[in-house]
């Protein structure tokens, strides 16, 4: 199962939770079962989001169908610009 | 002869022929003879001039616009308002750099309501003669209500304070304002127990400072000319870091689809990230569209301080802690930004890169995203990393000065390497921290006596660098040399990078290779030019669209030796027969075989569209010394060297040129530069001979140490290279002038009278 982290700044989303294990194929799947378990997450991370996926970051937006192994680790991090 | 692909060894295992040789760059001929063509020279005929009236409050309702009297004067063809423009729904805007929102860059391009900083678009004109356009904009009658500006963080964050924007709330992380407020977002990130860490060192530091807006600086302003067909269509020459955002912005601004307009990028004079936005683009294609004939716009060095994109000013507080052996404890900032006039200050990449070089089980970071009435601020290298990189860095000067340790050891010790959590989440690959901390130990400089008066500072520093979208075309000519088609305008040297990609993989001489830099409907869709991302995705789009050639060049050889694809290799620009006995068939060279394409089968043309993936971390360690006037404040760089991993140099002059480039503009950062604004909020340095950026005579000779800690997820082992440079600057050059003049520092500019002001209090 893919372990997801949460940092200080989302774990009120959570319950407090410093990561939690979610059996998901692609992101998509993983950002319904994290919904469903804490109602409103999909919606509060917000669109600005990025996401990392086993140390590549990803923009939100890119990210939903990128697939998931059963031990990825995923982060949820601010968005980023480049110069 | 190897008959293994090249393409799937390692590229440390590579020996490469034309990577990492210093050719002439194929438009440097054309840029030092003054043939290359900016976004200023181009010129069609019947071209209208485009002038805008900008506001002369930083804040103030706009009641209303008259412009009657602009129009009624002869030669005036054309004048808009925002008025002319459809209202633009909230959006996350891909495709361009930052937390940028299209309805937030519809009204920066054009105020509506409100005009929101002192330079703030409100009405644009299009006339015969640039004169006529000027006397057009000084008849439009402007209905001003005065609103009391905001004109730093704290007044912006003071209970009743003007606000910018009624009808936004804070989002983010709570604690959050309740009601209207001028902050956009708060967030908050971190790990473990910060309380325990803290009470776990034996040494705490505490420091904070204060940055002041600053701009990117770049020589050439904003040029852009349109024109618009009978069709509607628009055609636009402009000078962008972009061309396909410039399209996809403008389009999103006018209500246009995407199809309506085509945009060519022209030689572009510098960037660093303020050209990743749009700005007179829309209002040239809808001046164009208006008037019927092209219309073209350059600002003046004055509009591009007021009205483009400079980069956050900002109040950072950090906090941390090591034991007496050095080990670091805990970690905690505060970081401030400054967004100007519109949310997407680069305060979420700050909170990210603060404390990313160092390992740290305890940590707690927190951002705030705060609007004010200044300029809406744009990319610039490494958006928000520099200043975070500046209190971190001096506080760890700090802490090695008062642990005994040698500063470049202390970070050695906490450095992160492959395999470490980064504060900000995911585990590092493969990096080269340790090696530019090793490089820099071991580097002359670091052990070169000082004089009375002269400090040497230490600082490092740390960006992620971006993959994103990239196409690429490699077509083969008749006589066998090539043409590389790609989507970056080139601002630091790709044309040369991708060229040598191509021929190190066509096998043929680079000067044969012919980079070319495409328009929005002569190539796949591919994101701008920022990021630190050519050389790396752009460069891996190359390398499959010259494979792509590659495997039809094997393929018509083995049509002519009339055996089986696998039996062809590659090598050195020929086709060799690999189940042969050597001399049964001669080998093929690219231009015999482009010469007999039409006879096999046709053009040979590759092709290559991606989303890389896989950007490789770049990490710097600079040292600097300096030499600090008691007497003036005045401060003399006499030395400095920039060591930072590049993966693998593509062509290495271009990367000693990003390093010294970087190190440049930190320098001038750290020592002079800041937007100074009068009690109404109007920039009072808006030139060149007032904002003082540092010339060739300001600086020494920038020495340059490119390591090579490849890149495991690119076929070459290329790391970004553009924006890591200027981010330890600032920490290196405020440690060298604290250590010279034995003072503490809490704010930048370091300029002379400041200095001073420090230097007497510390007496």
């Amino acid at each position: 199962m893919a372990r997801v982290f949460f940092s200080s700044g989302l774990r009120r989303l959570v319950g407090g939770a410093e990561s939690v294990e979610i059996d998901a194929r692609d992101v998509r799947e993983l950002l319904r079962a994290l919904d469903a378990k804490y109602p409103g997450f999909a919606s509060r991370i917000g669109d600005a989001n990025a996401i990392a996926i086993d140390g590549e970051i990803i923009p939100h937006g890119e990210a939903l169908l990128e697939r998931l192994r059963p031990d990825s680790e995923v982060h949820f991090l601010p968005q980023i610009g480049g110069g | 002869m190897s008959d293994k692909p090249k393409g799937d060894q390692p590229a440390s295992d590579r020996k490469w022929k034309y990577i990492g040789t210093r050719p002439i760059r194929h438009d440097g001929l054309d840029k030092v003879t003054g043939r290359a063509q900016f976004g200023a020279d181009y010129a069609l005929p019947g071209m209208l001039w485009g002038k805008v009236l900008r506001s002369p409050h930083a804040h103030a309702r706009i009641r209303g616009i008259d412009v009657s009297a602009a129009l009624a004067l002869d030669g005036v063809k054309a004048v808009i308002t925002g008025r002319d423009f459809p209202d633009v729904a909230s959006e996350a805007a891909e495709g361009g750099e930052g937390a940028n929102d299209f309805g937030d860059l519809a009204m920066n391009v054009i105020a509506r309501e409100k005009a929101l900083y002192h330079g703030h678009a409100v009405a644009a004109v299009a006339a015969t003669t640039a004169k006529i356009a000027e006397e057009a904009c000084k008849r439009i009658v402007v209905d001003y209500e005065v609103l009391k500006p905001v004109l730093s963080l704290d007044a912006a964050l003071a209970a009743n304070a003007p606000i910018l924007h009624e009808s936004a709330r804070a989002t983010g992380h709570e604690p959050l304002p309740k009601g209207p407020s001028n902050v956009a977002s708060r967030r908050e990130m971190g790990r473990g127990d910060i309380a325990k860490g803290f009470s776990d060192a034996d040494v705490v530091v505490e420091r904070e400072f204060r940055t002041p807006m600053v701009h990117q600086g770049y020589i050439e302003p904003h040029a852009v000319l349109a024109r618009t067909g009978q069709d509607g269509r628009s055609v636009v020459w402009c000078c962008t870091q972009g061309a396909f955002m410039v399209r996809a912005y403008s389009a999103k601004v006018l209500g246009l689809s995407t199809d309506m307009i085509k945009v060519i990028p022209t030689e572009i004079g510098g960037g660093f990230g303020g050209k990743t936005t749009v700005y007179g683009e829309p209002l040239a294609i809808l001046l164009s569209r208006k008037a019927g004939r092209p219309v073209k716009f350059v600002m003046s060095r004055e509009e591009v301080f007021r009205a483009s994109g400079p980069t956050s000013g900002t109040h950072i507080r950090v906090k941390m802690g090591a034991t007496r052996d050095g080990k670091l404890t805990a970690a905690e900032a505060v970081l401030y930004y400054e967004a100007g006039a519109f949310k997407g200050s680069p305060v979420g990449a700050a909170m990210m890169t603060v404390f990313a070089p160092y390992k740290l089980a305890n940590v707690r970071i927190e951002g705030w995203d705060v609007v004010l009435n200044k300029p809406k601020v744009a990319a610039y290298r490494a958006p928000g990393a520099p200043m975070a990189a500046l209190v971190v860095e001096t506080v760890m000067d700090e802490l090695a000065e008062k642990l005994g340790l040698d500063p470049i050891d202390l970070r050695l010790e906490n450095a992160v390497h492959e395999g470490v959590q980064a504060t900000y989440g995911p585990k590092f690959r493969a990096i080269g921290f340790v090696e530019t901390l090793r490089a820099a130990k071991s580097h002359p400089h670091y052990k070169a006596p000082l004089g009375v008066n002269q400090g040497r500072g230490v600082a490092c520093g740390f960006w992620f660098n971006a993959g994103m979208s990239s196409s690429a075309n490699v077509s083969i000519n008749e006589d066998g040399s090539a043409v590389v088609v790609t989507g970056n305008p080139d601002i630091g040297g790709s044309r040369a990078s991708l060229a040598l990609m191509a021929a190190e993989e066509l096998g043929i001489p680079v000067e044969n290779v012919r980079p070319v830099v495409a328009d929005t409907e002569a190539i796949g869709y591919t994101d701008l030019t920022g990021g630190s991302r050519v050389t790396f995705a752009t460069g891996m789009a190359v390398i499959e669209a010259a494979r792509d050639v590659v495997r039809q060049l094997r393929a018509r050889a083995a049509q002519i030796w009339s055996v089986e694809l696998d039996a062809v290799a590659w090598e050195d620009g020929r086709a060799l027969l690999l189940s042969e006995a050597p001399g049964v068939h001669e080998p093929l060279s690219l231009a015999q075989l482009a010469g007999r394409a039409a006879q096999t089968g046709g053009p040979l043309v590759g092709r290559a569209a991606l989303n890389a993936r896989g950007a490789g971390p770049g990490f710097a360690t600079h040292l600097c010394d300096v030499e600090v006037d008691r007497e003036t404040g005045a401060v003399t760089v006499l030395r400095y060297t920039a060591v930072q991993d590049a993966g693998k140099a593509i062509h290495p002059s271009y990367v000693e040129g990003q390093y010294q480039g970087g190190v440049a503009q930190g320098i001038g950062w750290a020592l002079n530069e800041e937007y100074i604004f009068d009690e109404n909020g109007a920039m009072e340095n808006a030139g060149f001979l007032d904002y003082r950026m540092p010339v060739a005579s300001d600086l020494p000779m920038i020495d340059t140490v490119i390591v090579e800690v490849p890149n495991p997820m690119h076929p070459y082992g290329v790391r970004g290279v553009g924006e890591t440079p200027i981010v330890p600057p600032l920490a290196a050059v405020a440690n060298a002038v604290q250590r010279a003049a034995r003072v503490k520092l809490s704010e930048l500019p370091i300029s002379p009278p400041r200095l001073l002001e420090a230097i007497d209090r510390a007496v």
